[in-house]
């Protein structure tokens, strides 16, 4: 583990809790965190590549992890996808930063 | 039927772009796509979005982008079977195959590409328990034809373009328009939220937010839906419902076609001509996966020129052939068109 990097839990859609550890320095987001430890089969996540256009990266935010302000994009995909809950955000509108270290999510089921 | 030498599926830039490398060699290509217009997820889903990765256009809209591949296939005169989805496919005894769409629509050729992409795209179905019992009988994902719902009532429900724009077209034609949107804010074109406003206080759209159908009722046919707007619940009576929360790939029947499948993707052969495991069917672009696999839009286009030349030579046995430049040879589209560099300028100068 480098300095860059930070330690996060990601539920998985079988309920399975995986701790990873992610690197902040690579402007990745935690849809792509997912993606590069292979949590949810390729196809069912990250589908639109990151836009905030399709939902299937929603995930709930277990931790009190302050997090970047949800854009209008984003709320509003929300409030076109399913199982939506007050904790829902979009992966890959959350970029990996050393602020986020103990960050905990679970991913939203698929749909 | 319809007969061709490539049977492309999927016509996003990659099925398109192969259009053109095919008929460099003189095959023709007919493209099957579950959407009813070509450019696959660069038109579906983020025509506006900028591109930065296509070599030689530092930045490029992905609208223009298949605009562009289907000008530059236009010489080579692609057939289209647009909206339908490649359902089944069944190996002739001479080896060609009879690919089958979910409207029945047959195409036969010696050699089939799948470009699918992620898959074909389908509507993101709401929650509600007993919705499919519904689909035909008044729940309508896709709007084909608005004329199926004139002097009737129509409740829809999204949040988006489609949500807005089809509230707005209807308007006219239904006997009575009811959007319902989970949110008050919607997600569209500035003119069309300012038209939906416009019509709803003319009383011409029935606006009701933030609220969520949760149930659909009737007996063969929808006649009502049932509205969740805070703690409040109640029926809105109606003789169509149509959901729009956009769409979703999935691999789909293509999935059962005996091919083998990794990581919800087509394997092929990388080393050689990105052929799948029944010979005569490759997978090209963001459907198929071997070691190293990127997908992206210039990956695509490489696999689709390499699997054009072993296409060839599945098509033609034994018939030499060998790589030429366009800057070399120009380009002789089916259509009788001749592109060509102009000839160098030989004169003396005394």
């Amino acid at each position: 583990m480098e300095e860059q990097d930070i330690n996060i839990k990601i539920t998985d859609r079988d309920g399975v809790t995986h701790d990873v550890v992610a690197p902040t320095d690579m402007a990745m987001n935690l849809m792509e965190v997912v993606r590069s430890y292979e949590l949810a089969p390729e196809g069912t996540i990250g589908i639109c590549g990151g836009m905030a256009m399709c939902a299937s990266c929603q995930c709930y935010v277990l931790s009190d992890t302050e997090l970047p302000e949800m854009q209008d994009d984003e709320d509003a995909m929300l409030a076109e996808a399913f199982n939506v809950k007050d904790n829902s955000r979009l992966g890959c509108q959350i970029q990996m930063t050393p602020a986020m270290e103990g960050l905990e999510v679970e991913l939203a089921p698929e749909s | 039927m319809i007969t061709t030498d490539i049977l492309i599926i999927g016509a996003g830039p990659t099925g398109l772009f192969t259009v053109f490398e095919a008929g460099l060699l003189k095959l023709k290509c007919h493209l099957i796509d579950a959407l009813p217009q070509a450019g696959g997820q660069c038109s579906e889903l983020y025509p506006k979005k900028p591109i930065y990765d296509i070599p030689g256009f530092p930045e490029v809209l992905a609208g223009d982008l298949t605009k562009n591949l289907l000008e530059q296939s236009k010489q080579f005169e692609p057939g289209f079977t647009l909206g339908e989805r490649a359902e089944t496919v069944e190996k002739q005894e001479d080896g060609s195959f009879i690919v089958t769409t979910n409207k029945g629509t047959q195409h036969q050729a010696p050699v089939v590409a799948i470009a699918g992409g992620l898959g074909s795209f389908e509507p993101r179905k709401p929650l509600i328990d007993n919705i499919t019992s519904f689909e035909d009988h008044g729940v309508d994902y896709f709007i084909k034809d608005p004329e199926k719902y004139r002097n009737k009532r129509v409740v829809i429900s999204g949040g988006g373009d489609s949500a807005l724009d089809w509230s707005i077209f209807l308007s006219d034609v239904a006997s009575e328009v009811t959007l319902i949107h989970r949110r008050n804010e919607f997600r569209g074109a500035l003119d069309s939220v300012e038209k939906v406003q416009e019509l709803k206080s003319q009383g011409k759209i029935n606006l009701v937010t933030p609220a969520e159908v949760v149930g659909v009722s009737g007996n063969s046919h929808i006649e009502s839906v049932t509205v969740k707007k805070g703690e409040e619940e109640f029926q809105i009576e109606t003789d169509h419902f149509i959901p729009l929360f956009g769409l979703s790939p999935k691999l789909g029947p293509i999935a059962n076609w005996g091919l083998e499948i990794e990581k919800n993707a087509i394997k092929v052969d990388n080393a050689l001509d990105y052929q799948t495991n029944i010979p005569g069917i490759y997978a090209i672009g963001d459907v198929n996966i071997y070691p190293g696999k990127l997908k992206l839009i210039l990956c695509g286009f490489h696999e689709a020129t390499l699997m054009c030349q072993s296409a060839y030579k599945v098509i033609n046995p034994g018939k030499k052939y060998v790589l030429k430049y366009t800057t070399v040879s120009g380009i002789d589209g089916f259509d009788g068109s001749r592109k060509e560099s102009p000839k160098a300028v030989v004169k003396a100068i005394n």
